[in-house]
């Protein structure tokens, strides 16, 4: 644990700390509105704690608190989480082998999964994925806690403009791999089909369309795959 | 709503979502990827990431998410571009969607 701090450096720790404190915020207003759903304190702070993964936890309490079925709050839950097997195939590298895939796949999250793949090297990936997916756990289930217990201090975290907030943690992180031209016209094409598809597609789903963009891309050693 | 009923819809949703996510790091230990396909992995991770991006920004549900929120996710990422530190694009962004619903915008 210690080689992560070393590896980190301020600015990096600092930027993760923001994304953990803001996360944290998010998460107060989160079991909050869950409980003044009606839902118990147990189901946001059980939902925290074991699926975390905060857009598919949103969508489950606001089925269930709506009186919806629980198999639908479920199978939107994973339709919204299936994302997170793409990332696996990318960071699997990141996470490492043995027992430490266990914690380390239940720390992915969209904002460890954009701070490691922004890193140069394999172990500043390691540090950033480590460093934030620990603090987001923490923050998380901590703020899921007060909001839970407190009920509705903060029920509406628009007022503080984190709903934009969130978007731009992961399009500062993203934006120097779309300097790659080839990775930027996947990208565009992805997100024009995913917004294309949003009004007609139940929520996850347009995100997993947005793939297709990858038939646009070209990895850039053309040449070497040849010579092999 | 049954306790027993909410208590398994949970422990579903959240066995379900572990396994999607072991299931990247459990294929990859199986199989030695080529270089080429750890940079096509790596590119679909940005695409969904710049996909989630764009729908956050855009959408609410199924609906449009109005002029605040795209407004400020648009100067973070005006000042991501010019390569600002990520604490001003962060603050930024979350500075101007609250100032504008202050002044009444959508």
């Amino acid at each position: 644990m210690r080689s992560i701090w070393r590896t980190l450096d301020r600015g990096l720790l600092r930027d993760i700390a923001l994304v953990c404190l803001a996360d944290g915020v998010v998460g107060i207003s989160y079991g909050a509105i869950s409980v003044g759903g009606g839902l118990q304190f147990w189901v946001p702070v059980a939902l925290s704690l074991l699926v975390f993964a905060g857009a598919s936890q949103f969508l489950f309490v606001g089925i269930v608190a709506a009186a919806g079925s629980p198999v639908a709050a479920t199978i939107a839950g994973l339709l919204v989480n299936a994302r997170h097997v793409a990332f696996g195939l990318a960071v699997s590298e990141v996470i490492g082998g043995g027992w430490r895939r266990l914690p380390g796949s239940h720390l992915m999250t969209d904002e460890n999964v954009a701070f490691a793949l922004g890193q140069e090297d394999l172990r500043q990936k390691r540090a950033a994925y480590w460093a934030c997916g620990i603090g987001i756990f923490i923050f998380w289930n901590l703020g899921t806690v007060i909001g839970a217990a407190a009920g509705s201090v903060i029920a509406d975290t628009d007022v503080f403009g984190l709903d934009a907030a969130f978007p731009a943690v992961l399009l500062a992180l993203v934006l120097p791999a779309l300097r790659d031209r080839s990775t930027r016209t996947a990208a565009l094409i992805g997100s024009v089909v995913a917004l294309a598809a949003t009004p007609f597609l139940p929520a996850g789903l347009p995100v997993l369309l947005a793939l297709v963009g990858l038939l646009f891309y070209r990895s850039d050693k053309p040449a070497l795959e040849a010579v092999r | 709503m049954n306790h027993t009923v909410m208590l398994a819809g949970i422990l579903i949703l959240a066995v379900g979502t572990f396994s999607l996510r072991l299931a990247g790091p459990l294929l990859r230990t199986r199989f030695e990827l080529p270089e080429r396909a750890q940079q096509v992995m790596s590119a679909a991770a940005i695409v969904l990431l710049a996909a989630l991006v764009a729908t956050a920004a855009l959408t609410d549900g199924q609906d449009h998410a109005g002029i605040a929120r795209p407004v400020g996710v648009l100067v973070g990422g005006v000042l991501a571009w010019r390569k600002a530190p990520f604490v001003l694009v962060v603050v930024a962004a979350a500075v101007t969607a609250a100032g504008l619903r202050l002044l009444g915008a959508p």
